[in-house]
């Protein structure tokens, strides 16, 4: 089993290989495009910004490869965003793999970033094996996907919208399962037994 | 429904967990990995890390701490202390710390804030505010609560806001370590005109404390020391005492 986290200088990637690590998996930090290629398994990691960030995919050709890669791959937090059509957050074209749009939370009752842990449901797939309805998982986020189609996960923030998407062979998330106690190392360990 | 988090905070100097009462003397709480590790398993939502050593290698020690810690447990955590400069955030990032937290810094040169947003995102940059109510006006302190300046905390707030902060960690040095209830007419008002999340800290004694200041103080995040540290108060219990005062709780 090869397991890539993309490395294209936005965000946490540590704490990504720290939370394999602890589940006894080596996951690799790589930009190459071969190595992504030849890897059975990919997490597309993402924090800041999504115009910035983007432009750091589009300058190595990432862009390009992601939506054309063919293995199980797993967009996290901003990871999952540029997986969209596209994202209010600096007027961004994203990679359009999930035929969606990512807008900004404006209901003016709540703070933003929505941060800490909230509980997810409509749970679908095996992504979620053994993560029951109503498990909590921590999330960072002032952008978000509203309920959509291809969802696989909803949570709550003053509407339900979508935390979990899948569209064939890539899965997002929005919530940080390296950073959600027992039941992200879960979801985390489902992604690496997924059958392509 | 988005839950409201406990935050147990570790104060570091040296590698070692201390915990301030009134900011002045000291006491050991014990190895700031292993009890980072007890509370990820015993319900924490976050914890925050203080760094309070003013050696000359203190960078060092506190980047490799940091990636010990990250190693180790699964929730996010904040690590904080004589952060001022970019530089000083990104090594920490890079050692796996989720958020950092600003605090005489941001004060000093206000743009550090912007600069921290825009280079690693809103959510890793928590400005902490100390502050303390002298003839009914709230003052933002420096150095640990010991220097006064003439910013008003509310003004600040809405500043750092403005400027690009993700969270405020208000600290009321009237009450910290008194163990008598936070600060909430004050946290109350800082919820109302701010819009981004802020943390209750100083005072925590009870459980009725924590109820208090996410009813009354409107508090996203409840920060303690000494009462989780000295386990006067176990994660789980208060987690259930707030539950059944209809409080949301991770549980």
């Amino acid at each position: 089993m090869k397991l890539s986290i993309i490395d294209y200088g936005a965000g946490n990637i540590k704490s990504i290989q720290f939370a394999f690590q602890r589940l006894g998996i080596k996951a690799q930090l790589t930009n190459s495009p071969e190595e992504l290629i030849n890897s059975d398994k990919i997490i597309f990691p993402g924090v800041g910004e999504a115009s910035s960030a983007m432009q750091k995919l589009q300058s190595t050709g990432l862009d390009q490869l992601i939506p054309n890669l063919k293995q199980p791959v797993l967009g996290i937090c901003l990871g999952m965003q540029l997986m969209c059509h596209k994202t209010t957050e600096g007027n961004t074209n994203a990679l359009g793999i999930f035929d969606v749009d990512v807008i900004k939370f404006s209901n003016s009752d709540l703070k933003v970033p929505q941060v800490g842990w909230n509980a997810i449901h409509s749970l679908k797939g095996d992504l979620f094996n053994g993560i029951s309805e109503g498990e909590f998982m921590y999330l960072v986020h002032s952008y978000y996907v509203p309920k959509y189609v291809e969802a696989i996960a909803l949570s709550n923030y003053g509407n339900d919208y979508t935390v979990a998407l899948q569209h064939q062979n890539f899965y997002g998330v929005q919530f940080h399962p390296e950073k959600s106690g027992r039941a992200g190392e879960q979801l985390l360990e489902n992604f690496i037994k997924l059958k392509v | 429904m988005l839950t409201k988090r406990i935050i147990p905070c570790l104060d570091i100097k040296n590698g070692r967990t201390v915990k301030g009462v009134n900011f002045v003397d000291l006491k050991d709480a014990g190895d700031p990995v292993e009890l980072a590790i007890h509370y990820a398993e015993n319900l924490a939502d976050e914890l925050v890390f203080l760094d309070i050593s003013a050696t000359e290698e203190r960078r060092k020690t506190l980047a490799k701490l940091v990636e010990d810690i990250a190693q180790h447990i699964n929730i996010p955590f904040t690590v904080g202390g004589g952060i001022a400069s970019v530089k000083d955030v990104e090594l920490l990032l890079k050692h796996g710390a989720d958020k950092v937290s600003i605090n005489s810094a941001a004060v000093k040169k206000p743009s550090l804030i912007t600069e921290i947003a825009s280079q690693f995102g809103s959510q890793c940059c928590v400005v902490a505010i100390d502050a303390k109510q002298i003839d009914n006006e709230w003052k933002v302190h420096l150095v640990g609560g010991k220097q006064a300046t003439s910013l008003n905390l509310f003004e600040w707030a809405k500043q750092v806001e403005s400027l690009g902060a993700g969270e405020i960690l208000f600290t009321s040095m009237n009450h910290d370590g008194t163990k008598n209830g936070f600060a909430n007419e004050a946290l109350a008002k800082l919820s109302s005109i701010v819009n981004i999340p802020v943390i209750a800290s100083g005072g925590a004694g009870t459980k009725q404390h924590f109820k208090d200041t996410f009813i009354l103080g409107q508090a996203d995040a409840a920060l303690a020391a000494s009462v989780f540290h000295f386990k006067e108060i176990q994660i789980k219990d208060l987690k259930t005492y707030l539950l059944n005062s209809k409080i949301p709780v991770r549980l």
